[in-house]
């Protein structure tokens, strides 16, 4: 089901992708993220990002003028990474187009191997470039851009086999990659995660004003991908070619694609991978993790069953959630997403087949004011996504579960737990206890026990 | 230190006192600097912004409309049609082919939808390049919707924030002389340049309603089109901010003869020299406004001064840097740290002028820091240099503030808080207050460091 095919946009459901892939590039260890355009792009990501991880987040810029959208960006191009080079001393610098850069036609490619031959006898950092011009997709797609940049130009060799699993999360929050990294530990396995922000953007508090924050996916890592024994990369609704499937083609890597580990089933799925490639049973702290799931599932169920769900945000945690959704007796009745085109409906039907007793309609390409539109008429118990359904939960009165990213109404966004069986227990407890909170505030009496 | 600022920034920083002040500004930003300038765009729609019946479409893709999505605390007394995000999103097969018709359909259906008192179209960097033909798409659109629907050419890429406000103030002059203006009392102003922030300019309009002064327009806090059209009827224009709308006081002078003066209703003094200056104006007409004014900045100050004694005792001696967009507010701030017995020890801007500086380094005690665009080491080193305890600045500032264990205050478009008029300086001091006073400072380590060091 489509909406009402508008012109115009009114408040969109999504960001562009330059975002996206200067916060892939965070998770990088020793990586800066570079925007090839004008100067407010990088301005205005970086106070959109801070809002939601309330980190220091410096994105430097070719700041372009006038004059170099006329006569080209090369100089200016060149120019910044040499200052950022001397500024923050970066291992990494990532380069990512913007629309302006796109459409004057900027061979970036180009220009860095002639930064290259310039510049050869200083000491270069990496320098790994991405595509993004912002009227082509949504930010999730500069996201796995630049994750498919990262292997493909940092992994050139193949590695000697080493027995660990590469991991590429999607768009997730920091404590989900903190989890995540905890999982492969438990299991004996090693992991390279790419990337990893879960430090650099949300770092300790420290002595003094780090350049660029420790943490992220060490380059060197990256290198070594292709001596993995497998990759899992999240996901049912990303682009043919990914970071996963060139391991694959280039090196052999198996690529194990699977959803996001949300709620009881996708994270068996996930569990059950790990068990395949590591070989051992998954431990015992995890079984009981998975054995409170269940039970908490069992103590809710009568509060949440047959609640009417919108969900909105990135196609594969809105995947994640209607699956997860589904186990719960919630019937999510729209699920909405800004991007297109890339099998929402399938990935819907295939993770709730068997388990959901209705099929949401599907929107895609969409902003607010459709799902609004549609939604209003629906009349939804619970609005599930982020901080920007605020507006709209508010007119229709009905709890608004922030999930994702951006969170920027509420504290804490970058540690909110999405993935594994602990995640789908912390976000249980939250749509639980929301739903009690409603029917608290909404009642006469308000009950003291539920 | 000498290795966080890059050689070509070098003439863009200066500290009070060694030697004579010579400093660059209004330059393009350095490539690789990660200066906190945003661009030509940002200007325009941070003025534009607040015109709350009016319809704020960005041509272009839709990054540029959504990190600009409600993001200020400029609040509306009625209509909020500012509050939403409209954007053509321009998608590739609309920059290969242009995206004149998408932009009319666009306003088409939005005009029909939300029936706007105007419209306001937005240029970004994009629509530059494809080269778009925003003057006739609005001319068009405007003769068959019969409301104004008004080009804003603000290509990202074409300076800095201040030609944005240039771009903003072309496009408002265009709504100025629509209306009639027969009624409007000889004793009236426009208020220029406050964008109502947590309801700022209501305070400020109280002010002037004691002292019987009439505001024809507020431009553009809770601002409306019909006022806007009737604001040359104004006598006189009231300017605040760093010059945002300077130009349009400036058109207005010029084409209607009415004179401006610049004020600020940031802190004690500044505050209440801005109501003298305007009773002073207006005393040849009404010659009791001195005294109602002196009344009313009586009362305000007899209600704030104690509150103020109290947190004084707190802050005396603490040390504050500011990092702001437009100077002029610093010159304001400045003062208002010394109410509280602060010491003011470094002030950076994103868009000074010459003169802005030369005023800074006047007002300012020896030794101070004053930087034009800067960036986030430059401002941590001189945080830490300096050992400040407060830091001013916007979202962008906050954590380098923040991972250095110093105090915050959020003083540009985004607050919600109303820092203006007198109970905003009380606002002000309270949370100035509770961001140098709260424990957590203890635990941060750099400053336990210090503490350990000290002990």
């Amino acid at each position: 089901m489509s909406s009402k095919n508008y012109t115009s946009t009114t408040n969109a459901c999504k960001l562009c992708t330059p975002l996206g892939a200067s916060l892939a590039f965070r998770g990088v260890e020793g990586a800066i993220p570079f925007l090839h355009g004008s100067q407010g792009c990088a301005t205005y990501m970086r106070r959109y990002i801070i809002s939601h991880y309330r980190e220091p987040v410096d994105i430097a810029s070719s700041a372009l003028g006038e004059k170099h959208a006329i006569y080209g960006g090369a100089a200016n191009l060149k120019k910044g990474i040499l200052n950022v080079m001397k500024k923050y001393e970066p291992e990494l610098v990532g380069v990512a187009t913007t629309c302006l850069t796109e459409t004057i036609g900027d061979n970036v490619p180009m220009y860095l191997k002639e930064f290259h031959d310039e510049f050869g006898d200083l000491e270069l950092p990496e320098i790994v470039e991405v595509s993004t011009p912002s009227y082509n997709g949504t930010h999730t797609d500069g996201w796995h851009g630049a994750v498919r940049s990262l292997v493909e130009q940092l992994c050139t060799e193949k590695a000697e086999y080493d027995g660990s699993v590469n991991i590429l999360p999607n768009m997730v929050s920091c404590e989900d990659v903190r989890h995540l990294r905890d999982i492969c530990d438990r299991f004996g396995l090693k992991s390279t995660i790419l990337p990893d922000i879960s430090d650099t953007l949300d770092g300790p508090a420290l002595e003094d004003y780090v350049k660029i924050p420790s943490g992220g996916t060490p380059i060197e890592s990256i290198k070594k991908m292709s001596g993995a024994a497998a990759t899992i990369e999240f996901g049912r609704c990303l682009p043919g070619a990914t970071g996963g499937t060139s391991l694959q083609k280039a090196f052999n890597v198996p690529n194990h694609r699977i959803g996001l580990p949300i709620g009881l089933r996708e994270t068996d799925n996930f569990f059950d991978k790990l068990e395949a490639i590591s070989g051992i049973d998954t431990p015992v702290s995890y079984e009981r993790e998975r054995g409170r799931l269940i039970d908490a599932y069992v103590d809710g169920h009568k509060y949440v069953f047959g609640k009417r769900a919108v969900v909105y945000g990135e196609e594969d945690l809105v995947t994640g959630l209607c699956s997860f959704l589904a186990e719960i007796g919630v019937d999510v009745i729209l699920a909405g997403t800004g991007a297109k085109n890339r099998g929402l409906g399938k990935a819907i039907k295939d993770v709730t087949k068997g388990v959901a007793r209705n099929e949401p309609e599907i929107h895609e390409g969409v902003d607010f004011h459709d799902i609004a539109e549609r939604a209003g008429e629906l009349q939804p118990d619970l609005l599930i996504g982020h901080s920007k359904g605020y507006k709209y939960a508010k007119a229709w009165n009905i709890p608004l579960i922030r999930i994702g990213f951006p969170v920027h109404d509420r504290f804490g966004g970058q540690r909110i737990l999405h993935l594994g069986y602990k995640g789908a227990l912390s976000l249980f407890d939250q749509i639980v206890n929301a739903v009690l909170e409603k029917k608290q505030a909404d009642s006469q009496i308000g009950y003291g026990y539920m | 230190m000498t290795d966080t600022i890059l050689d070509e920034r070098k003439d863009q920083i200066h500290r009070t006192g060694e030697g004579a002040l010579d400093m660059a500004c209004n330059r393009e930003s350095l490539a690789g600097a990660v200066s906190q300038r945003a661009c030509v765009f940002c200007g325009s729609r941070v003025v534009l912004y607040p015109i709350a019946d009016a319809l704020h479409l960005v041509h272009g893709p839709i990054g540029c409309a959504v990190y600009t999505w409600d993001i200020r605390g400029a609040l509306s007394s009625g209509p909020e049609l500012h509050r939403s995000s409209f954007s053509t999103d321009l998608q590739e097969m609309d920059v290969i082919f242009g995206g004149e018709k998408k932009l009319e359909a666009a306003l088409d259906e939005l005009i029909d939808r939300h029936s706007p008192k105007a419209a306001f179209v937005y240029s970004t960097c994009i629509v530059g390049i494809i080269g778009d033909d925003l003057e006739a798409v609005c001319r068009k659109m405007t003769e068959k919707k019969g409301i104004p629907v008004l080009p804003v050419q603000s290509e990202g890429f074409k300076g800095s924030k201040r030609e944005g406000y240039l771009a903003a103030c072309k496009a408002m002059f265009k709504l100025v002389g629509t209306e009639d203006t027969s009624d409007i009392s000889p004793l009236s102003v426009n208020i220029l340049g406050d964008f109502n922030l947590a309801g700022e300019i209501w305070i400020i309009r109280e002010y002037f309603r004691k002292m019987g002064v009439e505001v024809v327009a507020n431009i553009t806090g809770d601002g409306r089109v019909k006022d806007i059209g009737r604001s040359h009827g104004a006598a006189l224009n009231l300017v605040q901010c760093s010059g945002a709308t300077l130009d349009l006081a400036k058109m207005i002078e010029e084409e209607y003869g009415k004179p401006y003066m610049r004020v600020s209703y940031l802190g004690i003094e500044d505050m209440a020299d801005s109501l003298y200056q305007v009773a002073d104006f207006f005393k040849d007409v009404d010659p009791d406004i001195v005294k109602r004014t002196e009344e009313l900045v009586r009362d305000e100050l007899s209600k704030l001064m104690p509150e103020l004694a109290v947190m004084r005792k707190d802050l005396e001696g603490k040390k504050v840097a500011m990092y702001v967009g437009g100077s002029f507010k610093a010159f304001s701030l400045l003062k208002a740290f010394r109410h509280l017995g602060m010491k003011v020890v470094m002030v950076g801007s994103q868009t000074g002028t010459p003169e802005d500086y030369a005023e800074l380094e006047r007002i300012s005690d020896p030794g101070t820091i004053l930087v034009d665009d800067a960036n986030p080491l430059e401002l941590s080193a001189f945080i830490k240099e300096k050992d400040v305890d407060i830091f001013v600045g916007g979202v962008k500032e906050r954590p380098i503030a923040f991972k250095l264990g110093v105090g915050f205050c959020d003083h540009n478009h985004e607050r919600k808080e109303a820092l203006e008029g007198f109970v905003g300086m009380l606002n002000f001091a309270r949370e100035i207050h509770s961001s140098a006073m709260s424990p957590v400072w203890q635990f941060a380590p750099r400053r336990a460091k210090r503490r350990k060091e000290k002990s």
